[in-house]
């Protein structure tokens, strides 16, 4: 495989001191990677540098091994999909689509046959004479898309592109978006803070944090093996304990496990509700009191009080119909993290 | 009265309130207009009881008059031309360029407004001596755009600041250079305010009559310094004919702009950021 986009030591210090460094990653060609982190993580920032709208302070930017950061947006060979959209209000569908190869004077004759084609592709055949004011923001997040695509691009910059759409759009757009890198064969750059969006596109996630990379991974991983507690508690569900660690084994209140490390101090233990089960007669187990239920469709959520504290865990239709609120069942942890109090994974137990 | 039984006492009041703006906004405008066509016209009568077109005969025909008709739209057009070519970049760097003092200076076009406009002049004139600028077509350009500043820069600037900064990545993204982008992109979206600035310049461009006036005279008398001598020397049916001509642009541009640009640009206009 070849990389197409690649980044070596990034940083972009703003005048306040914030920013971002240390930024190290590369997207292969075809692959989708995804940059996920709360707001003001940096993503953007990362993302506006590869684009050309952001100075980088030092670093570089190479896309197929040709450094770019030095080129304006205009010369780059990236093109730009915004969350806000952006289509130019005073001109048609078609003009907005046009506009990149007008400038490049491509012949009408050619022009139209490429919108016709990418309009194709983004499903809306016949709205070249709308106005993007006449538009859905769905249609208008096609559009943009459309408008982006026919720049050919080598990296295509997505920005939170999905964001502003309701759940059930955002579910559509993202598996189209799937769809025409298979035909196309693109390479994407994508940003979100939806930790859901990136699981479920991403070839590979770049997870930031505080305008550094926390962990570079793919979906599974970075939901089974999270490098750092920030990781862990940022994607997916997860419980989390207080505990010491003391003489080979973990505390938490009056319960202990057995620890294979020399590590003493506080630690915090992580376990996802979907590895907190039913303990059946043959595995050690704690009393855990049924205190909340909440119906989530295939699945509830119920919360549980132990002697560890309150913890979360899934059941499915049958199991709900066993378990009744205010009683006594007896749980297992199948599977949990320990972090260390930076916030590091000591050790990952069970699974 | 079926139809003011179907609707609410508030209905009635709302158009009670506007019968009297409207009797108070048009009520001198028509008063206006029938005394322009009015031959003879006798205080406690209603209409004029002889109706004429006399006035405007002699006014049309009057060449001094006409000429100074001509005078008014070059002018008018100069000044707005000028105007644009002077503020149009400016007003962009109120827009986007956060440099320091920039409400300062926004604000500070206003102060031309803010004092007495003789006095301004008088002390413009002052200036105007020393350079000889006095009783020049140059003079009363210049003259003219003090006023037009303000609306030339804050309208477009305004209208410059709803282009977002993202619509003009967009366009750099996919290929336009920064001039392109101005060219294709924001000039383009701004124009609707750029046309209502540009219409404001030309018709108070068209009705200055105070430092015409003074810089102007007398080689150079507009509609509205004509017009002074017009009502101190003729009966006021030839006022009202001058006037009836002097407003005819204004109404006639005012509503070739609505046809452009809806209301909001016109409001947008006055919006401080």
């Amino acid at each position: 495989m070849t990389i197409k986009l690649e980044i070596e030591h990034l940083a972009k210090i703003y005048p306040t001191g914030d920013g971002v460094k240390q930024i190290d990653f590369y997207v292969n060609e075809g692959e989708l990677v995804t940059l996920l982190g709360p707001s003001g993580c940096g993503k953007t920032t990362v993302l506006r540098s590869v684009g050309g709208f952001i100075e980088p302070t030092s670093g570089t930017i190479k896309i197929n091994n040709k450094e770019v950061h030095h080129l304006p947006p205009e010369k780059r060979p990236s093109a730009m999909v915004f969350q806000s959209y952006n289509l130019w209000p005073h001109m048609t569908v078609y003009d907005n689509l046009a506009f990149s190869m007008k400038l490049k004077k491509v012949k009408k004759k050619v022009i139209q046959e490429k919108v016709t084609e990418v309009l194709k592709l983004v499903h809306l055949l016949g709205m070249e004479k709308k106005y993007p004011s006449e538009l859905s923001g769905g249609q208008q997040q096609r559009i943009a898309l459309a408008r982006a695509l026919l720049l050919e691009p080598e990296v295509l910059l997505l920005d939170e592109p999905f964001s502003a759409l309701d759940a059930k759009l955002r579910h559509e757009l993202r598996e189209e978006l799937r769809e025409i890198q298979a035909k196309r064969n693109l390479t994407m750059l994508f940003v979100t803070h939806d930790q859901e969006e990136a699981l479920s596109i991403s070839d590979k996630i770049v997870v930031m944090n505080n305008g550094h990379i926390e962990q570079i991974a793919e979906p599974q991983d970075v939901y089974n093996t999270p490098a750092s507690l920030f990781v862990a508690q940022f994607i997916g569900r997860m419980n989390f304990v207080k505990g010491k660690a003391v003489n080979n084994t973990i505390r938490i209140g009056d319960l202990t496990f057995p620890f294979d490390d020399a590590y003493t101090g506080n630690v915090t233990i992580g376990v996802r509700p979907e590895d907190i089960q039913l303990a059946d007669n043959r595995t050690s187990s704690i009393d855990a009191l049924v205190d909340k239920s909440m119906m989530l469709g295939h699945f509830a959520e119920i919360t549980l009080q132990t002697k560890m504290g309150s913890l979360k865990m899934f059941v499915d239709r049958e199991q709900m119909k066993q378990i009744a609120l205010k009683s006594t069942i007896p749980i297992h942890l199948n599977r949990f993290l320990i972090f260390n109090e930076t916030g590091e994974v000591l050790n990952i137990i069970g699974g | 009265m079926w139809y003011f039984r179907t609707l609410g006492k508030r209905k009635i009041i709302e158009f009670i309130f506007l019968c009297l703006f409207m009797l108070f906004f048009f009520g001198p405008l028509l008063n206006l207009l029938l005394l322009a066509f009015a031959g003879e016209w006798q205080y406690p009568d209603i209409l004029p009881s002889v109706w004429s077109l006399n006035w405007w005969s002699f006014v049309l025909q009057d060449e001094s008059l006409v000429r100074s008709m001509w005078l008014s739209f070059v002018i008018a057009t100069v000044v707005t031309l000028i105007s644009i070519i002077i503020c149009i970049p400016a007003a962009y760097a109120f827009a986007r360029i956060r440099f320091p003092l920039r409400r300062f200076f926004l604000f500070s076009f206003l102060l031309t407004n803010a004092f007495p406009k003789m006095g301004l002049y008088v002390a413009i004139a002052v200036l105007f001596y020393q350079m000889n600028l006095m009783n020049t077509f140059t003079g009363i350009i210049l003259i003219h755009i003090i006023n037009t500043l303000m609306f030339m820069t804050w309208i477009p600037s305004a209208a410059f600041e709803n282009v977002h900064k993202s619509q003009e990545e967009a366009a750099r993204d996919v290929g336009a250079s920064p001039l392109r982008v101005f060219w294709h992109i924001t000039l383009p979206m701004a124009k609707p305010g750029i046309i209502v600035a540009s219409v404001f310049t030309f018709l108070s461009s068209l009705n200055e009559a105070e430092g015409t006036f003074l810089v102007g005279v007398p080689n150079y008398q507009t509609m509205p310094v004509t017009m002074y001598s017009i009502i101190a020397d003729y009966p006021s049916t030839a006022g009202a004919v001058f006037s009836v001509i002097l407003t005819l642009p204004t109404i006639i541009l005012l509503f070739a702009a609505r046809r452009f640009v809806g209301a909001d640009a016109f409001a947008n206009g006055f919006k401080m950021k």
